[in-house]
């Protein structure tokens, strides 16, 4: 494989880390939007737990992309950027209220709460950034950029926002395992599997017709990661039904990954079919070789610190608070996640 | 761009000094015990949690817009400088995950480890202000490439792109200048709350602590701020003519403190003149020659009204607020009560230092221009034709101005 091939793997497993980490919190503010019920606030309460300490984390994802994109691929960015102008503005848009929106409803005062525009704004713009990088995922595709403003870019962008949903909708079930908030995700989850896989099946269907890039890739290369989404979605769904959040989240994130690389895949040596491959778009070797040493460092760094922050948070959720005491009086203030440590989470 | 760039700024400055202050006053509690410090690093710590979340986004917009709004020159420069850019990634993500630990674990790590996640975010603050620094250095001095004779890029050294002869002089400035106006900032507040009538430990410290920053970071702003106007009378001579307001090509040159240039009579209005001064300081010799704007083809001056008053404005508003930060510290030994008028002057001087940087900026954008990339890339030239800018220019702003009316408005409501 070439140096350009390699940099455009790392890019690949980059997108695939934003799009199962990141796309669970746009999910989670799909979930927020959608809080109803008696226990509407502890749903929110949940996603806003969840997503907190990791939600700036996973969203450098996409600028690392980004930024590897326009250093390694200067041809397909500038491509890109210019057909996709306007979802790519559309979905910043979305991604600054998100982030902003979250930020101000979380650490502000109470005055900003889920009832205040802001409020409204997380959920909607959760909803909306999603969408418009699933119709710029469908133009890329594709073979033709102008498909992002087609019925089958609107499919494809409805199919991310559901898969997110899902994704979050499994990975709250994980975090609210023995609480009866469970079981409101777990319907959520149910839900958003049959949409997006009503979604998912119908964009695959109408491939060859709307798609014949995407449809060439999924039919080729990509055939056997195709046949393995298909057999595992049920399996997915199975989990869920029966309420095995772990296995569950497990199946849901290989269902993301394998729809994910059965397009990296059978596209390959393409990056935006039809005819602009790696090898073409790729800048010189002097930049890729910096590149590929500056990935080098940064992962020695960044991967240990990425362990060590979902250690402290997503795993053990038994485990009581280090520091006792001391610890518990910081907490004060801290409202939310300390009362839930000490309070409501008990089997 | 631009308009983006600007209010990023004030985010990205304020994540490169917080998170300093912050490690400092928890340490010092660890250190001492005193509950004033916590006290402090738990309002700073939750005002830092927004001022990230905002600076993030904002920032993730500009990387984009690199793309959107400037095809030609990412198609031409992004081989060449998107190292530090990568770099600048992996910095940012260090921040952010250990944001997300020190936000949210002050109750599942002790404290000592809590105070040690403190430290990445400062250190990785600190780079990616090194690095994007870094990209910006090589659009005034471009190295690290060759052309053929078409114009089309030969090679590439990225390392020698990255480590261009600007980034020596410019990074440091960019770095300092993060401190200064962090410590304005934070001093700006406290006072304010002293001017109220909140006159307790909490305030008191606090002010002091962002003094501290602010009067440290304001006299190394003055030397590197120096060894980057020397460096710019040798790199950018067009740039340097601008900022001074010199028209004539001379021995001898005079320094303008103030004044307006005017093109039509092809020199400063109302200006103080000090003879010679101009030369003294940017060749330590009174006699050597500093090349004025009319050495250059009049398709190649920047604006040198705009440049030359951001200079000034620059340079004035640095010297005050260093002048004042030594007379604070002179009171606050002296006497232990601060007088109003103090007070007041230092909730002025928070905006002010913003006002000092955001100028600094604009001498170094608008002193480069016409180019894009100095003497290789016509900014004209690099700009994109998309339609509908004008359209998202507009949204765009309008947001911004939504954001930082809700973050002030958040961050003073806490405060009160």
């Amino acid at each position: 494989m070439t140096e350009a091939g390699v940099v455009a793997g790392i890019l690949w497993l980059a997108l695939a880390a934003y799009a199962v980490l990141a796309g669970a919190d746009f999910g989670g503010g799909v979930w927020d939007l959608l809080a109803t019920g008696p226990r509407a606030a502890g749903q929110r309460r949940a996603v806003a737990e969840a997503m907190g300490p990791v939600w700036e984390a996973n969203h450098v994802w996409l600028i690392f992309m980004i930024t590897g994109l326009f250093t390694a691929f200067p041809t397909a960015f500038g491509r890109l950027a210019v057909a996709l102008y306007l979802p790519f503005t559309i979905a910043l848009t979305g991604i600054v209220l998100r982030g902003a929106a979250f930020a101000f409803r979380g650490h502000g005062r109470q005055a900003v709460g889920p009832a205040s525009p802001w409020g409204a704004i997380f959920g909607g713009a959760s909803v909306i950034t999603p969408f418009f990088l699933g119709c710029a995922a469908a133009a890329a595709s594709s073979g033709n950029l102008a498909t992002w403003a087609t019925p089958y870019g609107f499919l494809v962008g409805a199919f991310a926002v559901a898969i997110c949903a899902y994704l979050a909708a499994t990975y709250l079930m994980v975090e609210t395992e023995g609480f009866p908030l469970q079981a409101d995700f777990r319907r959520r989850a149910i839900g958003a599997a049959l949409a997006s896989g009503v979604l998912g099946l119908s964009a695959l269907v109408l491939a060859p017709a709307l798609a014949p890039s995407l449809s060439h890739a999924l039919t080729g290369r990509g055939l056997p990661l195709v046949i393995l989404a298909v057999v595992n979605g049920p399996l997915a769904l199975w989990a869920v039904w029966r309420s095995r959040p772990r296995t569950a989240r497990v199946a849901v994130v290989a269902q993301v990954l394998f729809v994910l690389w059965a397009w990296a895949v059978g596209q390959w040596p393409y990056l935006l079919p039809p005819n602009l491959t790696i090898d073409a778009a790729a800048a010189p070797g002097g930049t890729l070789n910096a590149l590929l040493v500056v990935i080098v460092i940064g992962m020695a760094l960044l991967l240990p610190s990425l362990y060590l922050l979902f250690r402290v948070f997503k795993g053990g959720q038994d485990s009581s608070p280090p520091g006792g005491e001391v610890a518990a009086k910081l907490a004060e203030g801290d409202g939310v996640s300390h009362e839930r440590r000490t309070g409501t989470r008990r089997r | 761009m631009g308009t983006s760039l600007g209010f990023h700024i004030v985010f990205a400055v304020l994540g490169v000094g917080l998170p300093a202050l912050l490690v400092i006053a928890e340490g010092l509690w660890l250190r001492t015990g005193d509950e004033v410090w916590l006290g402090l690093a738990r309002r700073w710590s939750r005002a830092f949690a927004i001022l990230f979340a905002v600076g993030a986004v904002s920032g993730t917009v500009l990387s984009f817009e690199l793309g959107l709004l400037w095809p030609r020159f990412m198609a031409f420069s992004g081989s060449i400088i998107g190292l530090p850019f990568s770099a600048e990634g992996f910095a940012f993500f260090t921040e952010a995950i250990f944001l997300g630990l020190y936000l949210y674990g002050w109750n599942r790590l002790t404290p000592f480890q809590h105070w040690l996640t403190g430290i990445p975010i400062a250190l990785s603050g600190a780079a990616s202000s090194v690095f994007v620094v870094m990209a910006n250095a090589w659009m005034n001095s471009p190295t690290g490439f060759r052309l053929d004779a078409a114009g089309h890029l030969q090679s590439v050294d990225p390392l020698a792109a990255a480590l261009n002869p600007s980034t020596p002089t410019e990074d440091p400035h960019m770095l300092v200048s993060a401190y200064v106006v962090t410590g304005f900032l934070v001093a700006a507040v406290y006072a304010a709350g002293l001017l109220r009538g909140r006159v307790d430990a909490h305030h008191r410290r606090g002010l002091a602590a962002g003094m501290v920053m602010a009067t440290a970071a304001i006299l190394l702003a003055g030397l590197t701020g120096d060894n980057s106007a020397r460096f710019i009378y040798q790199g950018q001579p067009a740039k340097f003519a601008a900022m001074e307001g010199l028209y004539q090509s001379q021995r001898c040159a005079p320094i303008h403190l103030g004044g307006i240039p005017l093109d039509s009579q092809q020199r400063v209005v109302f200006a103080i003149e000090i003879p010679c001064a101009l030369s003294l300081l940017a060749a330590f010799d009174p006699n050597a020659e500093v090349r004025g704007l009319d050495s250059f083809p009049a398709d190649a001056r920047p604006n040198p009204v705009l440049v030359h008053l951001s200079f000034d404005t620059m340079v004035g508003l640095g010297t005050l607020l260093g002048l004042g930060s030594l007379l604070f510290w002179l009171v606050w030994w002296r006497r232990r009560g601060l007088p109003r008028l103090l007070l007041w002057g230092l909730v002025l001087a928070g905006p002010a230092s913003v006002v000092a940087m955001e100028a600094g900026w604009f001498v170094t954008e608008f002193g480069r221009q016409p180019w894009i990339v100095y003497g290789i890339l016509r900014t004209s030239e690099a700009a994109t034709s998309a339609p509908a800018l004008g359209a998202t220019f507009v949204i765009f702003f309008l947001i911004y101005c939504v954001l930082a009316m809700t973050t002030a408005s958040l961050l003073l409501q806490r405060r009160a």
